[in-house]
């Protein structure tokens, strides 16, 4: 396997249902390729370090203004279904 | 989970005890559900306009049209991946408003090979997250996921930080697996590059 057949299977590697087999051949390249091995980590730190920080939160009365909104027009269609039933 | 769910993850989400619920008319459940995901779909729909209001907008948006087609739904996806793939087009939809002169399509192939090709091979410095108060890693964060294409983005921030499967991930984006996998291989690289520059170890402290 050389440096670009690994990159290829980069994001396989972080799959827990990647066979087995690819899984030994990328640790066997990366055991002779620092580049490879460095590009994995910081990219498996990359992933981590996202999914742990919060960027975006909504903030509590935000959420129950755009409930409220939500279930006012619900609630009006459901009225309005209502009315059209015979 | 895969296009066809086991049997097990078939037999009692508890999502389809309330929507069968909503379907007969109780608003409470509704509410229940939209309790459950409204925080994933304003981030996903702030990730893909980078836009708070729109973001708010797309949410109350994507619940109201989830209520009123709940009939369609099948029940042969999960319900969030369903309401993604509402957020998602609702998102798009605002992206192209906002930028007229320019198409904006989760489709089309983004032809850059910007950061394809890793060039920064320094390691990083230990829990380098921890060089940085938490206001300045956000920030970092939130501008580097920033420059990525709108498609590079919408796949990372649905497979990587919304914790979706691939597959999902495809269908919640109406593109194909191989698709899905080649963004959101290039995402992760864009990113790791991106941020190789606040988090490598300092030129002089390498062995």
């Amino acid at each position: 396997m050389n440096c670009t057949e690994f990159l290829a299977n980069l994001t396989d590697y972080f799959d827990a249902s990647t066979a087995e087999a690819l899984r030994e051949e990328l640790k066997q390249h990366m055991e002779g390729c620092n580049h490879c091995t460095v590009t994995l980590n910081t990219t498996r730190q990359t992933i981590e370090i996202y999914r742990n920080e919060e960027l975006f939160e909504l903030p509590e009365p935000i959420r129950q203004k755009l409930h409220h909104a939500v279930l006012s027009k619900c609630a009006e269609k459901l009225k309005r279904r209502k009315a059209a039933q015979p | 989970m895969g296009i066809t769910a086991t049997p097990e993850e078939n037999a009692i989400h508890p999502d389809l005890a309330l929507i069968e619920r909503v379907k007969a008319g109780d608003l409470a459940a509704f509410e229940q559900l939209m309790r459950q995901y409204d925080r994933q779909i304003f981030r996903i729909a702030l990730h893909i306009t980078q836009n708070r209001e729109d973001a708010e907008d797309i949410v109350q948006d994507t619940f109201f049209k989830a209520f009123q087609k709940l009939e369609q739904f099948q029940g042969n996806s999960k319900f969030y991946t369903w309401l993604v793939r509402i957020a998602v087009n609702e998102s798009l939809m605002r992206l192209r408003k906002r930028k007229a002169q320019r198409t904006v399509s989760m489709d089309e192939d983004i032809q850059t090979e910007e950061g394809s090709i890793p060039r920064d091979f320094a390691d990083w410095m230990p829990n380098p997250e921890q060089n940085y108060n938490q206001a300045e890693l956000r920030a970092i964060l939130r501008k580097t996921i920033q420059g990525l294409p709108p498609g590079f983005r919408t796949v990372f921030a649905l497979r990587d930080i919304d914790g979706l499967s691939t597959e999902e991930t495809a269908q919640a984006l109406n593109l194909s697996v191989p698709a899905v996998k080649s963004r959101l291989l290039r995402a992760r690289l864009q990113l790791r590059e991106r941020l190789s520059r606040y988090f490598r170890v300092p030129t002089g402290e390498q062995a």
